[in-house]
């Protein structure tokens, strides 16, 4: 998927500011929310984003049903002010609705937590409550470090190292990086064995390692993800 | 039959001959022969009320009982003593204290109160339908009450109090859409019921009093065989759920609330495996006790267990990748209930592939078309399907659309009900379904955006419904929506002979389109409609039906006040609550409610006193109460007897029972031409 290698680099510029609080900003379609916290200043290639990339950022950045339908049709005429009583839904069921659209696991706080990249000179932080499933986390960690790829997905999503161009060539094998997380326990485990809600609940702090660090990783978590099973 | 506690039928007072008198409700004096008072009251015919009373025992439908003791005085007297339960279909058509004196023997009351508009914000919400008055007549009357099925009534605490209290073989409580009371009123049921079979909340707003009610049920083994708590927002004690459940042997039916984790249910399920009917609760794992547990328990294993199990409801919050615990399941449901679950279609079409023997389907529209297609595919035992809207506004995107309509009409040909959100349709796909379907007898389309055309030809949705009442010959409910003009109520006047209930919003042109259906529809009963262009003429034509009907709601139309005077006025026994606006200076006239309704016991004393008005006629008040109910039931009697030949001779000796078909037949007749009987 060498079309993916455009990319906005003018977003991954660096900068020495903190990397600010909210990376994942829910700015309707656009990419606002990553350029002001990824301000890296390298001042590379400044190709225009590719439509793929735009489409990306709208599922990380448009998680709820209003963004993506105004995302999708600005011509949509303003909503009709609503009518007491009409559609005829109960109230007892709107109110249950309701509570259905929060959040699983409960509780309406953020989970946010530390991202390290092996090599990259800063960490993000990311909130994990923001994203539904492993592949959208996956897409919002490639557009913020852009060079980091989920193992299951084998390298369709490899992206242009922004470091250095000594990291152009691991990116072809695509399990050069291995996203790890720590759990409450304090075990290091790798991303994707358990159900997404899970890990959400479960999730301390994200590393993205080093290939070479990760197959001693490998043994100790298998043995963990067979003794919950 | 005979409880111990009634007095035996030689001993029993008998009602007075009188006909002035207020309390006996019985047919007119001249028509009967049998006299009434014991003095009098021959051999024979104490033998015939012992052998009637054998006989009208074993009668269960209400129509039948209804018919039945309109044929006599006697033939009253009897079914009256002999009629269990009572289905009172609008708790303001009479007075606790009539039903009292006329049913000695009640051991189980269903009650109806506030119209269902009620549900949508329409109605101040004190309007009333309290069971107060009720239970309290009924503490003293029938001490050996067993069952109350209440439906949109005002119930508080301490009614449930007494009904604890007072009836001390009482074993079915069954709330549906009820308010005003809380987890504390229900601790009490819990713990003072001790025969209590059936505790069914359903869609019930239940106040959370943070009383521990699971712990109130008595510690030895229980006879609860249903036991429904699925709207209770409050969590519960778990522990003493499971303690409960285990000494409950003859437990079938289990509702949990959303505060029952996929771990609390799964441990349930191993200890109750002879469940026919469960609601999952949440459907979520909690957070605390998962990571405590090593090991994810086996929820497929629970279910395989639950051979039984044919009625699955729950997934409050739903975590989808646990789905295919259900798996094992699947094959035996009969019903089953998404309708608190935003599933996508990939994740539902697995489950539904399996559930051959469906028959109940209730669902939000997140299932898409394509699922509903899956549907049609393979639960060709359907008969009911209710497809609610996840995102109930007016302008939201709709998932589903005629083609699932179209999908389902050619799959579910047996199917009797149907319930459909959506935000476009077609005439075709309505029409298909009116050919597909023959043995539709409910109809409820709802598309969401007000006046909206068939989405491909543009006309309105006239066509559609007319088809469906002229096609579906047994259908007696209908919910219309969409762009509809007069011709559409055409339709429905010229077609729809057995509807009993109909709901309009937002349709029609003029007064004609609900002149066609006053006109049209004998047996119309319930009738509620919004937002139409319907005013005075229109209200004036249906007079002549008013009385033969439960209720009739129209609001945001275009009535007037005067208009509602002069119905009220003209129908001394129909109460006609109008409600206004309270900023109504500029006009005064304007009706924004008109709920009316027949009435044996006149206005009711205990209405809000603003913004509701409401009018009586005036004629009313200068007449004794006696005078009146008398003159209702005398203008009933006549109307129905009008055209049957008198019955001479009384029905002494045992030449009764062979006059009963001639009598029988006569009241079919006599239904047939769309009278109806008192009762309701």
């Amino acid at each position: 998927m060498m079309g993916s290698i455009e990319l906005n680099l003018r977003e991954t510029e660096l900068c020495l500011g903190l990397p600010g609080g909210d990376t994942v900003a829910p700015v309707t379609g656009n990419k606002r929310g990553f350029l002001e916290t990824v301000d890296l200043k390298l001042n590379l290639n400044n190709e225009p984003e590719s439509k793929e990339r735009s489409t990306n950022h709208d599922v990380v950045t448009s998680v709820s049903k209003e963004k993506s339908s105004c995302a999708k049709d600005p011509a949509k005429p303003p909503a009709k002010a609503q009518v007491v009583g009409w559609p005829p839904v109960r109230s007892y069921r709107k109110n249950v609705m309701v509570s259905c659209q929060k959040p699983s696991g409960g509780t309406d706080a953020a989970a946010f937590v530390k991202v390290s990249m092996d090599g990259a000179p800063y960490l993000r932080k990311v909130d994990l409550k923001m994203y539904k499933s492993y592949d959208e986390l996956s897409n919002a960690l490639s557009n913020m470090f852009s060079s980091f790829t989920m193992g299951k997905h084998g390298g369709e999503e490899g992206m242009i190292d922004f470091m250095n161009e000594r990291k152009l060539m691991d990116l072809v094998n695509s399990w050069d990086y291995v996203p790890s997380y720590e759990d409450k326990d304090g075990d290091w485990m790798l991303v994707g064995d358990v159900p997404w809600p899970m890990f959400v609940d479960t999730c301390k702090r994200l590393r993205l390692m080093k290939g070479s660090d990760a197959i001693g990783l490998a043994p100790r978590a298998m043995e963990k993800c067979k003794s919950r099973a | 039959m005979s409880e111990d506690e009634s007095p035996p039928l030689d001993l029993r007072p008998e009602p007075p001959c009188s006909s002035s008198s207020a309390v006996d409700s019985t047919p007119n004096k001249s028509r009967n022969c049998i006299s009434s008072s014991t003095a009098s009251q021959t051999f024979p015919d104490h033998v015939l009320e012992n052998v009637l009373e054998n006989v009208l025992q074993f009668l269960d439908s209400r129509c039948d009982r209804n018919a039945a003791s309109l044929v006599c005085k006697l033939w009253w007297k009897v079914e009256a003593l002999t009629r269990s339960e009572v289905f009172i279909g609008n708790c303001y058509a009479l007075s606790p204290a009539r039903l009292t004196q006329r049913f000695k023997r009640v051991k189980s009351l269903v009650l109806k109160g506030k119209p269902r508009f009620a549900d949508f914000n329409l109605m101040p919400p004190d309007w009333g339908a309290n069971f107060a008055p009720w239970v309290s007549t009924m503490a003293k009357a029938y001490p050996w009450l067993e069952k109350v099925d209440l439906k949109r009534i005002f119930v508080t605490d301490d009614d449930l109090a007494l009904v604890a209290e007072s009836f001390p073989g009482f074993k079915e409580l069954i709330l549906v859409c009820c308010e005003g009371f809380g987890t504390s009123g229900i601790a009490i049921v819990a713990n003072k019921c001790r025969k209590l079979k059936v505790l069914d909340l359903i869609e019930s707003e239940v106040t959370d009093d943070e009383v521990d009610w699971i712990s109130c049920f008595p510690e030895d083994v229980t006879c609860l065989e249903s036991l429904a708590f699925d709207c209770v927002e409050a969590p519960i004690n778990f522990k003493a759920l499971e303690g409960l459940v285990g000494r409950s042997p003859f437990l079938k039916k289990l509702r949990l609330n959303r505060f029952v984790s996929l771990e609390e249910l799964h441990r349930l399920l191993l200890g109750a495996p002879q469940l026919t009917s469960l609601g999952t609760g949440s459907f979520s794992h909690d957070n605390e006790a998962h990571h405590q547990s090593e090991q994810e328990p086996d929820y497929a294993a629970a279910f395989l267990a639950c051979k039984s199990v044919v009625c699955l409801s729950g997934f409050r919050e739903l975590m989808p990748e646990y789905l295919p615990a259900i798996f094992p399941v699947c094959a035996n449901l009969t019903s089953l209930n998404f309708s608190y679950a935003n599933i996508s279609p990939d994740m539902f079409k697995p489950i539904i592939h399996k559930c051959h023997k469906l028959q109940v389907f209730w669902a939000l529209d997140s299932i898409c078309d394509e699922g509903l297609q899956a549907v049609a595919a393979t639960c060709k035992e359907l008969r009911e399907l209710r497809i609610f809207p996840f995102d109930p506004r007016e302008d939201s995107e709709g998932p589903v659309s005629e083609l699932g309509l179209q999908a389902i009409s050619e799959g579910c040909r047996k199917l009797e009900s149907i319930l459909y959100f959506c935000q476009r349709m077609t005439n075709a796909a309505v029409i298909a379904m009116s050919e597909n379907c023959p043995e539709l007898t409910v109809f409820r389309l709802c598309i969401m955006g007000r006046h909206r055309p068939d989405h491909v030809t543009g006309k309105p949705m006239d066509e559609g419904f007319g088809a469906i009442v002229k096609n579906c010959k047994k259908l007696t409910r209908l919910a219309v929506s969409g762009l509809l003009t007069d011709q559409a109520f055409r339709y429905m006047g010229e077609y729809g002979k057995l509807i009993r209930t109909l709901s309009v919003a937002f349709a029609g042109d003029s007064d004609m389109a609900l002149r066609h259906v006053l006109e049209g529809c004998p047996r119309l009963q319930k009738l509620e409609i919004r937002d139409s262009p319907f005013g005075d003429v229109a209200l004036r034509s249906g007079m002549h039906r008013y009385y033969n009907m439960r209720f009739v709601w129209m609001s945001a139309c275009s009535l007037s006040k005067g208009c509602c005077k002069d119905v009220a006025r003209a129908m001394p026994n129909l109460v006609v609550e109008v409600i206004g606006s309270d900023d109504d200076d500029d006009n005064r006239d304007y009706v924004e409610t008109l709920y009316m309704y027949r009435s044996l016991d006149g206005p009711r004393k205990d209405a809000p006193k603003f913004p509701l008005l409401r009018e009586k006629a005036p004629c009313i008040s200068d007449r004794s109460c006696s005078e009146v109910e008398q003159a209702w039931v005398c203008l009933q009697y006549q109307r129905r007897y009008s055209s049957l030949e008198p019955l001479r001779g009384g029905t002494g000796g045992v030449k009764a029972i062979s006059n009963y078909g001639l009598v029988l037949e006569g009241m079919r007749r006599a239904k047939a031409r769309g009278f109806s009987d008192v009762s309701h």
